[in-house]
């Protein structure tokens, strides 16, 4: 498995990461080396075999439908980059 | 314990006050020859003027820790001490502690004191244990020799030219430089394990689900885990037994009662027990001296009553390939929350709303870890879903299986923990799918949800060995009881690397 560089730049775009030109040398060599490690999969045959969703094949407890969150929003809101009047601040996203 | 040490002079004037273990601290606090302030202090002290060596702490919290240590301290002078109460540990920077910077080795995370306590953080808290600080790690957890860490390499007391594993390789390397006397950790692949056996230390990774992960930033949600990093067995069980338990924020927590793990250690037997030795894990890959080292705990065993049996996991050579699907699918999606809006780092001057997540991230986080959410994001991405997450998933079944039909035969599994000791800074960093493949005898346990510990097993050209036992799902108890029974017949656990109590 080899990747391009402009599948690389396709990836990182998915992954909505900034990568330079030198990075994106890099990542295609390593990503492909990684990716035939995987393919190491292919030896095995798994037809018919369950995938496991859970190590003791216990599942997902359900609670009781009531609010538990405070309101913590100031507390929150301190941690970001850019707020204001209670929302977050992003670059323009509608003309 | 205490006193065969110091003698009956001022515990706080020893000058080797900071060798003791957890077990023994908590005696000379509970007997009165220290207070929580004096011990806590002396870490202190002892971390600002050695800590630099090892650059095993991203933050230390003096003030918070003196005022923890003096409400012990008064906990104790009522009445109200448990067992750990005013013992000082250090937590792996990947735990949320409130008001405390919460990095994850991470620019992205530099400037994030995060909002709320981890689950372990605050059971540990709630058991009187004092919190030193936070200790470096590879970013996110992803690494194995914490090279990858924001904050710079982490250095092995037993060798500073040397890596001390990771990701929790700052918890161990504090731990080994008798910097704290216990530490947390998480292990996704073995980052508790290996750093445990690369700083020879004992370290255990808990069944899945027993830990809360409440609050530890994560990496891949099917495999976290975090657990403890401490002297000895006995250690380990004392630190567990605060850490551990059911938690209601965490949807995968196991409701089910914590073991009394400490009260239980004498009375586990080696008389008859069954261990398992896996033929795939005596092949090839192993260095001599790891080799050596694993053969003589099995004869050990076998002289203290113990009953070496050959058994097989077949699927072992899978695991590499199949947690590397795993692991970088689930930490593409749990690290899509880094965007640079709602917390952590933010690029300076975004053009638009796609620059402003592009350039956050890809600035924010380091090389290793845009790898990884690479190779994520390009195994759940349209079309490869089932040749690749699918896949593996399956693997994990075949590779539980093994486990389940080794389990019929033998009561725990003796291996190594890691092919080779610790290696030099930079020897491998640039080649990404060796370090991986040398995580081959940790990784299987995660993908299986058991718990394994590491454990000192000797020395090969003056650096520590670990082997690595692993049991059956909740049998953290027979692990521990295992091991404090060889550590009782052994004195590996007890060396100090060269330099360290100067």
């Amino acid at each position: 498995m080899s990747l391009s560089p402009d599948e690389v730049r396709r990836i990182a775009h998915l992954a909505r990461l900034s990568v330079s030109d030198d990075e994106v040398a890099a990542n295609a060599n390593e990503l492909s080396s990684i990716l035939d490690l995987v393919d190491r999969m292919n030896a095995a045959d798994t037809r018919g075999v369950t995938p496991m969703a859970h190590p003791q094949n216990a599942t997902q407890r359900l609670r009781p439908d009531v609010v538990t969150e405070p309101d913590r929003r100031e507390r929150y809101q301190r941690l970001a980059p850019a707020v204001e009047r209670g929302l977050y601040l992003v670059p323009r996203v509608v003309e | 314990m205490i006193s065969g040490r110091t003698g009956p002079t001022n515990y706080g004037s020893n000058p080797v006050m900071h060798d003791h273990t957890i077990a023994e601290l908590a005696q000379a606090l509970a007997a009165g020859e220290v207070s929580s302030v004096e011990l806590t202090r002396s870490l202190l002290d002892r971390i600002e003027n050695r800590g630099g060596e090892y650059n095993s702490f991203i933050t230390v919290t003096r003030e918070q820790a003196l005022a923890e240590a003096e409400a012990a301290d008064e906990a104790r002078a009522a009445g109200r001490a448990g067992p750990l109460t005013g013992v000082p540990i250090a937590h792996k920077d990947i735990f949320c502690t409130d008001g405390v910077r919460t990095s994850c080795g991470s620019r992205m995370l530099d400037n994030f004191e995060a909002p709320y306590d981890a689950t372990v953080v605050r059971n540990m808290r709630d058991a009187g244990l004092v919190m030193l600080g936070k200790t470096n790690m590879d970013e996110f957890a992803m690494g194995s020799s914490n090279e990858t860490s924001y904050y710079g390499p982490v250095k092995n007391p037993w060798d500073t030219t040397r890596v001390p594993g990771g990701s929790s390789g700052g918890s161990a390397a504090a731990v080994a430089a008798r910097l704290a006397p216990g530490a947390t950790g998480t292990d996704t692949g073995g980052s508790i394990r290996q750093p445990a056996a690369m700083c020879g230390l004992t370290g255990l990774k808990p069944t899945y689900g027993r830990v809360s992960r409440f609050g530890m930033v994560a990496f891949a949600s099917s495999l976290d885990q975090g657990g403890p990093l401490a002297r000895t067995a006995e250690d380990c069980a004392l630190m567990l037994g605060a850490m551990a338990g059911f938690d209601p924020n965490d949807s995968t927590s196991i409701d089910r009662p914590v073991d009394d793990y400490a009260g239980a250690l004498d009375g586990v037997s080696l008389q008859g027990l069954k261990v398992g030795l896996p033929k795939e894990y005596f092949g090839e890959g192993m260095s001599d001296g790891v080799r050596g080292a694993v053969e003589g705990v099995a004869e050990k065993l076998r002289e203290l009553g113990a009953e070496p049996v050959e058994i097989s996991l077949a699927h072992t050579e899978l695991s590499v390939p199949a947690y590397y699907v795993v692991a970088p699918a689930e930490a593409s999606s749990n690290l899509s929350r880094f965007d640079g809006v709602r917390y952590g780092y933010r690029c300076g001057e975004p053009k638009n709303i796609i620059d402003l997540y592009e350039r956050s991230r890809g600035e924010g986080f380091g090389a290793e870890v845009k790898r990884r959410i690479m190779v994520g994001t390009y195994a759940l991405s349209a079309g490869y879903f089932d040749a690749y997450y699918l896949k593996a998933q399956q693997i994990r079944q075949l590779i539980s299986e093994d486990f389940r039909t080794a389990f019929e035969q033998v009561d725990v599994i003796l291996g190594p923990t890691s092919p080779t000791t610790a290696f030099p800074i930079g020897e491998r960093s640039g080649d990404p799918v060796a370090m991986y493949l040398s995580d081959v005898y940790t990784i299987a346990v995660n993908l299986a949800g058991l718990p394994a510990l590491s454990m000192p097993a000797g020395f090969a050209d003056g650096l520590p060995v670990g082997v690595q036992l692993i049991g059956n799902h909740f049998d953290e108890g027979r692990l521990l009881g295992v091991a404090h029974q060889y550590q009782q017949a052994t004195d590996h656990h007890r060396q100090v690397p060269a330099g360290v109590n100067d």
